[in-house]
C-alpha cells in the first residue's frame, strides 16, 4: 500500500485539500486522530489513512480574550475575542480546533454537547498560506 | 504494573527555603536561587555544611524562553559554591520541580547518595505577557493544540466549562477559591500578592482618588469580581483573579537519608509517599472534568504511604487557575467528584475549615515561578509542620500533608506526602 507518511506534514496536506484525515491500526482497527506513526493501543506500525466525517459533538470550549501571537497576527484578541473548542467526533478520537458560527460575546449560548461539523479556514498570504481546522454548528 | 512501589530506604526533609515570589526586573534567577539556598540553609536546624551536598536536582521549565539561558543545573550549583557537584535539570513544564523532588527521593533512597539538594527556579517576568503566553503554550502540543488557538488559560477554562456542564456549576464557585487564596496570601510574607481581595478594592480605590479620577465602588468582593474592568475576562470563564501571575522565585529543599535526620535536624519531615503520572493532550482525554494524572499519582502516593485521603490535614495543590484547586481536591479524594465546588463555596479549604488547602495562598497569591512551584510548596508544608508559617499557622497539629504538582493540562503530575513523627 502506498500510503503518505503518519505524520502532522501529510495531515497538513490533506487539510489544505479541506480533508480531515485520520490514521487507522490495521491490526486493531483504533482510530487516531491526529494521526500517528505507532499505534498507542497495540504498538502495530501498519496503519493507513482514512477520512472521518467530520461531524462531532462540542465536549469543552472556551472565549480567549488574551490571544497568543499569531492569533492577534490573525486578527483577534482584546477587542476579537474567539472560540475554542475540544469536539469528540462520532467516529470516536477528539481534536482542538476554533468554533466558528457562535456568538463569543454570548458564551452562554454555547452549549457543551452541542452537534458540529468540520470547516476549513485559510489564512496568511502566498508561501505563508495555510488551512486551519475548523468547526461549526451543525444545523 | 501491579508492583506496590516503595522506598527502599527511607528519605527525610531536614530544610527548606525559598525567595521572596514577586517581578524583579533587577535579580536575575541565580540571584533567586541563592535568595532559597541560604532560607534553607539557616532552616536546618543543627547546622548545614554545604559541603556535605552530593548532587542537585534542579526543576526549571524554561529559563531558555524566558532568559534566553539554558543548561541551568551546573549554573545554580557554581552560585552557591556547590561546583563540581552533579546537577541535574529537571522539567517537567509546570511540575518540574515536583518531579526534581521525586528525583531526588529516588537518589537516595537508591542509595546512591545521602544528601540531595532539590531546586526550583524560574524568572518569567522580562518577558510581555504575549510572549510568556507564548512561552508556556510549548507545554502543550504545538503541532495540535496551539495552531487551534488555545492558550493555557484557555485549556484550564475549556475544563471549567466542561466541569460547569457536568455539575451544574457557576464561575461564583472560582471566585471563591481566589478569594480564598489571596486570603492566604496576605498572611505570606513571601507572597507576590500580599493583599486579599478587600484590600486589592481598597488600593484601587485610594489610587483612583489620588489621580483625582472617580472613585469605583463595589458592595462587596464579588461585585469586584464581576466587574468586567476590575477583573475583565481572560479565557470564559475565567478571569484575572482566576489565574496565576507571572512571577519571578526559587526555592530550595535538603533531602537527607531517613537515619541520618537526627544529625542536621531537631524535628524532621518524612517523605513516606511519591506517585507521579502522564497523560495524553486534552482531546485525547475521555473527560476533561478530573485529570487522570493526579488520580493516578495520588494512589500510588496514598498506598506507598499507606494513608488515605481523610488523614491529609493540609494540602498545597495545583491551582494555577482557580478551577484546577476544585479539580485537584475531587482527584486527591478529598471530595467526591462534582462536589469541590460545593466544598469551596462553603469555604471547607480555608484556613480554619475541614480540609485546609493553600494555605501559602496557592500558585494565585504566592505567585507560580513555574519550574519553582512544585518546591515551594513544599516549603509552605515543612513551615506548617514546624510551626514556623507565622499568621497562617493551622490551630491544629499536622501530623500528614500533600502536595500536588501538574504539568501543562495535566500530562505530568506529581505528588508527595509528608509525615511528621
Ligand atoms: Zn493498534
Amino acid at each position: 500500500m502506498n500510503q503518505q507518511p503518519f505524520t502532522e506534514s501529510t495531515f497538513q496536506s490533506y487539510l489544505a485539500r479541506h480533508k480531515l484525515m485520520a490514521s487507522r491500526c490495521s491490526a486493531c482497527g483504533a482510530l487516531h486522530l491526529p494521526p500517528r506513526p505507532l499505534c498507542p493501543d497495540c504498538f502495530g506500525d501498519d496503519l493507513h489513512w482514512t477520512e472521518v466525517s467530520g461531524s462531532g459533538k462540542l465536549l469543552a470550549f472556551t472565549v480567549i480574550h488574551i490571544a497568543p501571537t499569531a492569533m492577534i497576527e490573525a486578527g483577534y484578541g482584546r477587542d476579537k475575542p474567539y472560540v475554542v473548542a475540544v469536539v469528540v467526533l462520532d467516529e470516536g478520537p477528539g481534536i482542538s480546533a476554533q468554533l466558528l458560527g457562535v456568538d463569543a460575546a454570548n458564551p452562554q449560548t454555547i452549549a457543551v454537547g452541542m452537534p458540529l461539523r468540520a470547516t476549513f479556514v485559510e489564512r496568511g498570504e502566498g508561501e505563508g498560506q495555510r488551512t486551519f481546522l475548523a468547526f461549526q454548528p451543525a444545523d | 504494573m501491579a508492583i506496590q512501589p516503595k522506598l527502599g530506604r527511607s528519605v527525610a526533609l531536614v530544610g527548606a527555603g525559598m525567595s521572596k515570589f514577586g517581578a524583579f526586573p533587577e535579580k536575575a534567577s541565580r540571584d533567586l536561587f541563592v535568595e532559597a539556598f541560604q532560607e534553607m540553609r539557616a532552616s536546618v536546624s543543627r547546622g548545614l555544611d554545604p559541603r556535605d551536598i552530593e548532587a542537585l536536582y534542579i526543576g526549571n521549565y524554561s529559563s531558555d524562553l524566558f532568559e534566553g539561558q539554558g543548561h541551568m543545573a551546573p549554573l545554580m550549583a557554581d552560585w552557591v559554591g556547590l561546583t563540581p557537584r552533579p546537577a541535574i535539570r529537571v522539567e517537567d513544564a509546570c511540575a518540574s520541580s515536583g518531579v526534581a523532588l521525586r528525583q531526588g527521593i529516588i537518589a537516595i533512597a537508591s542509595g546512591l547518595y545521602d544528601v540531595v539538594l532539590v531546586g526550583g527556579i524560574e524568572k518569567m517576568s522580562n518577558l510581555s505577557t504575549e510572549k510568556v503566553t507564548d512561552a508556556l503554550s510549548t507545554a502543550s502540543d504545538i503541532l495540535y493544540e496551539i495552531p487551534a488557538g488555545f492558550t493555557f488559560p484557555g485549556f484550564y477554562a475549556a475544563m471549567a466549562t466542561a466541569y460547569m456542564d457536568r455539575f451544574s456549576a457557576t464561575p461564583e464557585a472560582f471566585m471563591q477559591v481566589g478569594m480564598k487564596n489571596h486570603d492566604n496570601g496576605a498572611l505570606n510574607p513571601k507572597a507576590q500578592f500580599s493583599a486579599s481581595i478587600a484590600d486589592v478594592m481598597e488600593g484601587k480605590q485610594r489610587r483612583a482618588q489620588a489621580r483625582g479620577l472617580p472613585i469605583p465602588q463595589w458592595t462587596d468582593e464579588m461585585d469586584f469580581l464581576h466587574d468586567n474592568r476590575a477583573n475583565p475576562m481572560i479565557a470564559w470563564p475565567l478571569r484575572l483573579f482566576d489565574c496565576s501571575p507571572i512571577s519571578d522565585g526559587a526555592a530550595a529543599l535538603l533531602l537527607v537519608g531517613g537515619e541520618l535526620a537526627d544529625n542536621f535536624c531537631t524535628d524532621p519531615v518524612y517523605i513516606i509517599g511519591s506517585g507521579q503520572a502522564s497523560d495524553r493532550s486534552m482531546h485525547d482525554r475521555e473527560e476533561l472534568t478530573s485529570i487522570g494524572a493526579a488520580v493516578l499519582a495520588s494512589q500510588q502516593a496514598y498506598q506507598m504511604a499507606g494513608v488515605s485521603p481523610a488523614d491529609v490535614k493540609v494540602a498545597e495543590v495545583h491551582d494555577c487557575f482557580t478551577i484546577a484547586e476544585i479539580i485537584a481536591t475531587e482527584d486527591l479524594g478529598f471530595f467526591e467528584p462534582g462536589e469541590g465546588f460545593v466544598a469551596a463555596e462553603e469555604g471547607l479549604t480555608t484556613r480554619n475549615g475541614l480540609r485546609p488547602v493553600n494555605t501559602s495562598g496557592g500558585l494565585k497569591a504566592k505567585g507560580h515561578p513555574v519550574g519553582a512551584s512544585g518546591a515551594a510548596q513544599v516549603v509552605e508544608i515543612w513551615k506548617q509542620m514546624q510551626g514556623l508559617a507565622g499568621e497562617r499557622q493551622l490551630a491544629a497539629d499536622v501530623e500528614i500533608a500533600l502536595t500536588h504538582n501538574v504539568g501543562g493540562t495535566g500530562q505530568t503530575c506529581v505528588v508527595h506526602i509528608f509525615e511528621r513523627r
